[in-house]
């Protein structure tokens, strides 16, 4: 039930990303989605879902727009997983420990594409990606993660419920 | 009812951190299969063909309301725009009718010169964009035709009478494009005055600040070359097909070996606001 439930997360936030919001850019930047997605069921369902989820989502982004397959795959599956360490320390109604943890995987996210698709063809703009590319994009994923983690939050409230009764009902 | 309990437990036999580093390996092979050799990317277009229609539909939507809040915003302007271009309709309609008899003479002459294999005769698709990449790196897109409509790995891509970028992956109903303003793309370029090479790369920061692209490795002696000249694929670029036209030389200077010369271009495709390109589907024969 869950994997069925962040299967269609996924999709739908790669789907949205690449269509909707890459249209809708403010000053030229897309939030990244698919990184909200990712770490909210990293911290919402443990470190396994989350690296897994992060495998495959990253793996859709390399299949459509990567330059090698498995780079993304690689970073997502990563930030899914070290999400999900924080599973435990999660309390059901913060938002400050979710938003910090998109924060700080969206800066790292953004420094590890700036490594491996600038820095190793000797590119050392790094000030002007991080102010103009690498930072503009953490605040507007932040913004829209303030509506969706809690929406992505409820949802798995409902599942979960729903999963007690249908356990409870067979046993 | 505890087996059913009891397989929902069992069903991770693999501790985490070994699926964790079996993943990395998995990509790390992936990497470096792909990097060296491209033998992946048959069986997954299959994979991403499926997700195409939804990709069009959204796209479609998008564009729809784009386009709203744009014509809304700009309907005072057009309207003043348009009273100026009425007047020069007038004015070009007579200029028309003088070129008219210009290029009945130029074809021709064409014909006596066997230039007739110009661009616009090379057969081309229309084509609409339907994903950009999510990133922020990047500008790549994925176009709704693939080898159905006869587009294969290679096919120049051009919009607005300019040129976009290349096909580099495609399926039976998408096509991947790499433009040519993506920092990481060198187009082989030359100007079309003189006739001399340079290298087109695209610049992430150029792009971003001023609009434009970088040229560099210009071998020229002569002096003729100055702002506002005409750059387009060369001759002996082992991808495009030579005489598209790339975009306008903005910024030219003497690199500091005194030899060549290096600058910026204006681009003649307006990347940001592109949604439909023209595929053309003849691809540039190639010795190698």
């Amino acid at each position: 039930m869950k994997t069925v439930v962040n299967a269609i997360l996924i999709i739908i936030a790669f789907l949205l990303q690449s269509t909707l919001f890459s249209r809708f850019t403010i000053a030229g930047i897309t939030p990244n989605l698919i990184l909200i997605v990712v770490a909210s069921i990293g911290f919402l369902s443990g470190r396994r879902n989350g690296l897994i989820a992060g495998f495959f989502a990253g793996m859709l982004f390399d299949v459509f727009f990567g330059f090698v397959y498995g780079l993304y795959a690689c970073i997502f599956m990563y930030i899914g997983f070290t999400n999900g360490i924080f599973q435990k320390l999660l309390f059901p109604n913060d938002i400050k420990l979710p938003l910090g943890l998109i924060v700080v995987s969206d800066i790292l996210y953004g420094h590890v594409c700036y490594i491996f698709m600038f820095l190793f063809k000797g590119d050392l703009g790094y000030v002007y990606y991080l102010l103009n590319i690498i930072l503009p994009e953490v605040v507007y994923t932040v913004v829209i993660s303030c509506v969706l983690f809690p929406l992505i939050q409820t949802i798995y409230r409902k599942i979960s419920t729903f999963e007690e009764k249908e356990t409870d009902t067979i046993g | 009812m505890s087996p059913l309990v009891k397989r929902k437990r069992e069903r991770n036999p693999l501790p985490t951190k070994y699926l964790l580093l079996i993943l990395t390996m998995v990509c790390v092979i992936l990497m470096v299969l792909s990097f060296s050799t491209g033998i992946l990317s048959g069986p997954l277009n299959a994979i991403s063909s499926i997700l195409v229609p939804f990709q069009k539909g959204l796209t479609q939507v998008g564009t729809a309301i784009v386009d709203r809040t744009e014509n809304l915003g700009t309907l005072e302007e057009v309207m003043k725009e348009n009273e100026e271009l009425r007047q020069k309709v007038n004015e070009l309609t007579e200029a028309n009718t003088l070129l008219q008899q210009d290029k009945y003479e130029l074809t021709t002459l064409r014909e006596l010169y066997e230039l007739d294999k110009e661009y616009d005769e090379y057969e081309k698709t229309g084509a609409r964009i339907i994903s950009r990449d999510p990133g922020n790196f990047y500008s790549n897109f994925v176009i709704d035709k693939g080898t159905n409509d006869g587009i294969q790995v290679d096919c120049n891509v051009i919009a607005g009478g300019g040129l976009v970028g290349r096909v580099t992956d495609v399926g039976p109903n998408f096509a991947k494009v790499v433009s040519i303003i993506n920092d990481n793309t060198n187009t082989s370029g030359s100007v079309l005055s003189t006739g001399d090479n340079l290298i087109v790369s695209g610049n992430l920061i150029f792009m971003q600040e001023l609009g434009v692209i970088e040229f560099s490795q210009l071998d020229s002696e002569k002096e003729g070359i100055a702002s506002g000249d005409k750059v387009v694929t060369s001759n002996i670029s082992d991808k495009y097909l030579p005489g598209i036209l790339i975009g306008y030389i903005e910024t030219i200077n003497t690199d500091s070996n005194n030899m060549t010369k290096s600058g910026t271009i204006i681009p003649v495709v307006d990347f940001k606001h592109l949604d439909e390109v023209l595929v053309i589907t003849e691809i540039k024969e190639n010795p190698y």
